[in-house]
């Protein structure tokens, strides 16, 4: 029993249905892990992009560093650091935004660099077209610099997304409910492995290909000139 | 206790850590080849099976698949009769060079199909025939192209090796942790760790660049 | 051998033709690029396509070459079918297998080089014939050695193309289908892709080939000056179809035809 809900070892076939509303479950934290990695992910990589285009070498050396440095090692290690660190420190998270806040620090890398990368793909002329007709930095960048970068940033980050959901199982070692972590309970309680990890693979399997073609529509939906604006 | 005394058994589990990334890149390239042919290959039975590998192992979690190969395809092979217990070592390697084969394989393709088909018409004017072309035209030119990626997913590799860690392989994050239960040290010990990986990451980086150029020789020249 | 055939078609080739064009359609969608095209080539002959792009003329390289399929009609090189082979008396499309048997009749030599960057200027032209011909490395050394020296390219054997001026690996690239030792050589507008003062040391290598080899060739180029001192026949294409054709100094002198009058008229050194 996990969840409240017991399983029924009668049959093969009954035992996965009866484990999938426990896996269900599982898949929920998942989700909300994923959600909330990804929201940490795009806030934290926009202030890293940011740190990292200023002119002050100051600024922008320890950020460039510090995204190098996040790129190169392993989020399982990073997780360990959060989880065992922050606490000496007087940071006490539950064990789910430790994972989270992991995820969202690794991803946050990745996410200023698809933001750096979206912006210079406006090309020059669009700032000197801006400048020369007077705008103002702040319109400049909302209403010409902006739309224009979108639609190349959206599918970038929609995969890294689903990356972040393929990471969640890594929660399982600071004992987060995720779906990854219900299948091997089930499996140590029952010496059974095959059906849950299985079915979690199945299910993970139909969540990226459903996400891959949902990014796939998105990015034809996307006018690659950028958002209109009438 | 000194953080130097921490290193050799740090530096043991970053032995084991190099060998895994090793080996596992290197069977992984061959995979990413084998797959990345494989679906272009107009035999539909070769094409279906790279497909079906490349979607399973790019669409799963590696700690999903990790776990996998070391719990349940024992249970498989008992169903067959068969002792399919797989050592750590080679469920761990098995599992990242299946993952990075399968990331790898689009690489391979996308470099291949890459190739103008300029250089196909000139091989087909020569009488060569389409597997003479692929060998001995396309692929050679498709490989200058195929190795920035191929770093990249050498360095993922390097990261996901500490995933093994947790099927109780030896390496270098499995050190750390047996370190951190024992003097309760985690700001000093995970630092540690932290650093060795951004240093061996700095050096497959650097090793891969290398092989980039040496590789690459024929595209230098006069402008 | 009657030259001002514009139409008439003979439905088995005239013995002394190596290549030869029955109805031939080719349409890419819509267009119709070959429209019924008749057209014959002897032995030895030394023919220049001229014509306004779009007019087909590199299509009937490329036809000949293998690169593209034809709709309709036939085509015989050296009097056996090319994209037909004959089985038990019957006209089928030709297979794979025949395919390749007939592409050694000919060499090609393209607008932009091809090259194969990897691979030394030695390389190159060796590696066909060992891989496909099945000569040992020594032979096809020999015979690289041999093509590279015509073309005046004997020091260069060790540079990769990258190291290469323009002309110079244009001329690499005739060795390189030399070295196959084909009946027939197409060159499709072998110097169009030059700088101006590379151009010539390209042309005198294909005009060092018309005069010293009775190799057949056929030349689809812009250079109105050089056709004229290479050709034994001038052929102008238009949509599809052969307008006007003849010996040079008749087609370029006394052009018959008011299209060919009208496109000489951008080449002021025709006259």
């Amino acid at each position: 029993m996990l969840f409240g809900i017991a399983w029924d070892t009668s049959s093969q076939w009954a035992f996965a249905v009866s484990i999938l509303p426990i896996l269900l479950k599982g898949l929920v934290v998942t989700i909300q892990a994923t959600a909330v990695g990804f929201v940490i992910a795009l806030v934290l990589g926009l202030v890293l992009a940011g740190l990292k285009a200023s002119p002050l070498k100051l600024i922008s050396w320890p950020a460039r560093l510090f995204t190098e440095f996040v790129r190169d090692t392993p989020l399982l290690v990073q997780l360990f650091f959060l989880y065992y660190v922050l606490p000496e420190y007087g940071i006490v998270l539950p064990a789910f935004m430790t994972g989270a806040l992991a995820l969202g620090l690794q991803y946050s890398a990745y996410t200023s660099e698809v933001y750096r990368a979206g912006l210079e793909s406006v090309p020059l002329g669009q700032y000197e077209a801006a400048r020369a007709l007077d705008l103002s930095p702040r319109r400049t960048f909302a209403v010409i610099i902006l739309p224009q970068a979108i639609p190349r940033i959206i599918p970038a980050l929609g995969n890294y997304l689903v990356s972040i959901m393929k990471d969640v199982p890594l929660l399982s070692v600071v004992a987060v409910l995720e779906m990854l972590n219900v299948a091997k309970i089930i499996g140590d309680r029952t010496f059974n492995y095959l059906i849950p990890l299985s079915m979690v693979g199945l299910i993970y399997l139909i969540l990226t290909l459903v996400a891959a073609a949902a990014i796939r529509y998105l990015d034809t939906r996307l006018p690659k000139r950028g958002i209109p604006l009438k | 206790m000194h953080w130097l005394s921490y290193l050799p058994p740090l530096l043991e589990g970053a032995w084991v850590t190099a060998q895994l990334t090793f080996y596992s890149t290197l069977l992984g390239g061959f995979f990413a080849f084998a797959f990345g042919l494989g679906r272009m290959s107009s035999n539909w039975l070769l094409k279906g099976f790279s497909v079906a590998m490349i979607e399973v192992f790019r669409g799963t979690s590696l700690l999903v698949q990790l776990f996998w190969l070391y719990f349940a395809l024992p249970l498989v092979g008992q169903m067959l009769g068969m002792d399919w217990r797989l050592p750590p070592l080679v469920a761990g390697t098995l599992a990242l060079s299946l993952n990075i084969g399968a990331y790898g394989a689009e690489v391979v393709r996308g470099a291949i199909q890459a190739v103008p088909l300029s250089q196909h018409e000139a091989a087909k004017a020569l009488d060569f025939t389409p597997r003479q072309t692929l060998w001995r035209i396309a692929l050679p030119q498709s490989i200058p192209e195929m190795l920035p990626s191929f770093g990249n997913l050498a360095v993922q590799n390097l990261k996901d090796t500490a995933l093994v860690s947790l099927i109780s392989l030896g390496d270098m994050a499995f050190r750390a942790e047996q370190i951190r239960n024992f003097t309760q040290d985690s700001t000093t010990v995970y630092t540690l760790l932290l650093f060795m990986y951004f240093g061996m990451a700095l050096v497959l980086t650097a090793l891969m660049t290398l092989l980039e150029r040496s590789v690459g020789r024929w595209r230098a020249g006069r402008s | 051998m009657n030259d001002d055939t514009t139409t008439g078609s003979t439905a088995h080739p005239v013995p002394e033709a190596i290549i030869h064009f029955d109805r031939v359609v080719k349409r890419f969608g819509p267009v119709t690029v070959l429209d019924s095209l008749d057209f014959e080539v002897r032995k030895g002959e030394k023919v220049t396509i001229i014509g306004p792009s779009g007019s087909g003329k590199s299509t009937v390289l490329r036809i000949l070459m293998t690169l593209e399929t034809i709709d309709d009609g036939i085509i015989h090189v050296a009097g056996r079918p090319l994209w037909h082979e004959r089985r038990n008396g019957e006209l089928v499309p030709a297979s794979e297998s025949h395919l390749r048997n007939m592409r050694k009749e000919m060499g090609m030599v393209f607008q932009q080089f091809n090259l194969f960057p990897h691979m030394t200027v030695r390389r190159n032209v060796t590696e066909a014939p060992v891989h496909v011909l099945g000569l040992s490395r020594q032979e096809a050394h020999e015979r690289a050695d041999e093509y590279l020296e015509l073309v005046g390219l004997s020091d260069q054997v060790d540079k990769f193309p990258s190291q290469l001026s323009g002309g110079q690996q244009q001329r690499v690239a005739i060795a390189r289908a030399l070295a196959m030792r084909p009946n027939i050589m197409l060159f499709d507008e072998p110097t169009s892709a030059l700088d101006p003062e590379l151009v010539g040391e390209v042309l005198n290598v294909i005009q060092r080939l018309a005069e010293e080899h009775d190799l057949t060739m056929l030349l689809v180029t812009h250079e109105m000056q050089f056709a004229k001192r290479v050709s034994d026949r001038v052929c102008f294409f238009d949509k599809g179809r052969i307008v006007e054709q003849g010996p040079p100094e008749q087609v370029f002198g006394e052009p018959r035809e008011e299209r060919t009058r009208d496109f000489l008229k951008n080449f002021l050194d025709t006259a």
